[in-house]
């Protein structure tokens, strides 16, 4: 009871203070805004490009050419090669027949049954294939030289290099954000810290007066990290609006995608929910970092 | 029974003043001890190690049964319980009524409110504030708000009092009213050491009185005996 006690006035204590010092509060509530709704676009941000690339992880795949003039018995060798290439999904290669594609051709065209029905095996300008899929989508220009360089292979092809750039377009952009957020919060500790500070000065008399009556030191300090606590969870609200409202209005005006068909949105709910989990979480630590470095920097007990 | 026993006490600065040299004092549970001396003497230094805002460079200092000189900073809280201080500039929040101001020592201990309200209504009478417990410190005169600060300084029961100069601020008449309150205090069993410049105070209270002079104590007059 009596530490629950304490406890309250502590609360109380570090609300009054917040409005006493409230232009300062405010700068320190405005930064955790600025640097909570940076962190909140990244996580959004983050999570899709992690979504996409995945997406793209699983779908794309690597077509090695084979040579018309291997023999059968050599493609065997060209498989063993094709595996022994490190970032090569090694339960994902899968050999295709020529003359299974010439099959699926004719199927799905009339003009290709046309020109192709006559065609013997030995006849055929169609190559036999291997379909690779790569274990990490960040390396696979590298894999695909890697292919091209096995003899009896002519050429390796995927989706070009669109699907690289944009997943290193994407990727900056994160490297980018992480770098900011960092960077902001490092920044809005200091200010909390700043305002903490101000605030043990204002209340210079009244610590005394704590120290001199008995207090332990943890009494005396538990109000001002409180205050920074506060702060956090003040400079969270903003940004949590932000997120609900702002994540299902893009939602909704991009049908749940972001700028392209195939890179899709997670459902905003409970996903907005879980980011303004973990901004108020980031602004209450930040806050009680910034208020515990002030109080172990300025008040001297 | 000795309430407070200093031993051999050294007290230098970090600047190299030395304030206190090869200390002994014996104060027994219930006295009334006077520190007197010029400015400079070691009074101040005495008695604030005596609370332990300062500690002792070498020697023992027992207050209450506990060991001040070894007592480490985050503990100091313990031995504060034990002991109320009042100072010359009353030391009050100015945005606090007198109610509250004496209630504050006790809110940050975690008292419950109902005993908090029976201590502060009970030690504001004892100091004879009951009818302005509402008042400001602004709306108080000094004598008033010293005897606020008593009464904060005792709300909790102590052992020990210990004033630094409770008088320095007040005219003739209103420092005798607040020896009064001292002395009503003391004879609740409160041991109260109190530094002084006032003589006539001195004169007029009789009770035990210790001479300081270069941090040596240089004369010990026994109560009654000095005038």
């Amino acid at each position: 009871m009596k530490y629950l006690r304490i406890f309250t006035r502590s609360i109380r204590d570090s609300i009054k203070s917040v409005f006493r010092n409230f232009s300062l509060s405010l700068a320190s509530i405005s930064c955790i805004t600025i640097t909570l709704i940076v962190v909140a676009v990244s996580i959004i941000m983050s999570y899709s490009v992690e979504k996409f690339t995945k997406l793209i992880e699983k779908d794309v795949t690597i077509v090695a050419f084979i040579s018309n003039d291997v023999a059968d018995e050599d493609i065997n060798n060209i498989e063993k090669q094709i595996l022994a290439i490190d970032n090569v999904n090694t339960k994902k290669v899968k050999f295709r027949d020529k003359m299974d594609i010439s099959e699926e051709m004719m199927t799905s065209s009339d003009v290709f049954r046309g020109i192709m029905q006559d065609w013997s095996r030995e006849e055929s300008p169609i190559q036999n294939t291997y379909q690779i899929k790569v274990v990490d989508i960040e390396h696979i220009g590298d894999t695909v030289k890697e292919i091209e360089k096995i003899e009896g292979i002519t050429s390796a092809k995927y989706g070009a290099g669109m699907v690289e750039q944009m997943v290193n377009v994407f990727d900056t952009v994160r490297k980018f954000c992480i770098v900011l957020v960092v960077a902001l919060i490092i920044v809005t500790a200091f200010l909390i810290s700043n305002t903490i500070k101000i605030t043990i000065f204002s209340r210079k008399r009244e610590i005394e007066i704590m120290r001199l009556v008995g207090a332990s030191n943890t009494n005396i300090k538990i109000p001002f990290v409180m205050e920074g606590l506060f702060l956090g969870i003040l400079g969270s609200i903003a940004p949590i609006v932000v997120t609900i409202l702002g994540y299902t209005k893009l939602y909704e005006h991009f049908n749940g995608h972001l700028f392209v068909s195939f890179i899709k949105l997670e459902q905003p709910y409970p996903f907005v929910l879980y980011i303004s989990g973990v901004l108020v979480v980031i602004g209450m630590i930040v806050g009680m970092f910034g208020s515990w470095r002030a109080v172990r920097k300025y008040l001297k007990i | 029974m000795d309430l407070i026993r200093l031993r051999d006490v050294n007290k230098t600065y970090k600047n190299g003043v030395t304030a206190i040299y090869d200390m002994d004092l014996t104060i027994k549970k219930g006295e009334f001890v006077f520190l007197i001396g010029e400015t400079g003497c070691g009074k101040s230094t005495l008695i604030k190690m005596l609370y332990r805002e300062e500690k002792p460079t070498k020697g023992k200092i027992i207050v209450g049964g506990i060991n001040v000189a070894k007592l480490r900073n985050s503990k100091v809280y313990k031995l504060r319980r034990k002991i109320g201080v009042v100072f010359q500039n009353f030391q009050l929040l100015p945005k606090l009524t007198a109610y509250e101001n004496v209630a504050f020592a006790l809110e940050v201990l975690g008292l419950p409110k109902d005993e908090i309200h029976k201590k502060v209504v009970k030690v504001l009478d004892l100091v004879g504030l009951k009818n302005k417990a509402k008042h400001y410190p602004n709306q108080l005169s000094g004598g008033e708000q010293q005897r606020v600060a008593i009464a904060r300084a005792i709300v909790n029961g102590p052992k020990l009092l210990i004033c630094d100069e409770p008088t320095g601020n007040l005219d003739p008449k209103k420092s005798m009213e607040i020896m009064e309150v001292l002395e009503a205090i003391n004879k609740l069993g409160t041991t109260v050491v109190m530094v002084t410049h006032d003589i006539e105070i001195v004169k007029k209270m009789n009770k035990r009185v210790i001479l300081l002079n270069s941090g040596r104590i240089v004369k010990d007059y026994e109560e009654g005996t000095y005038n």
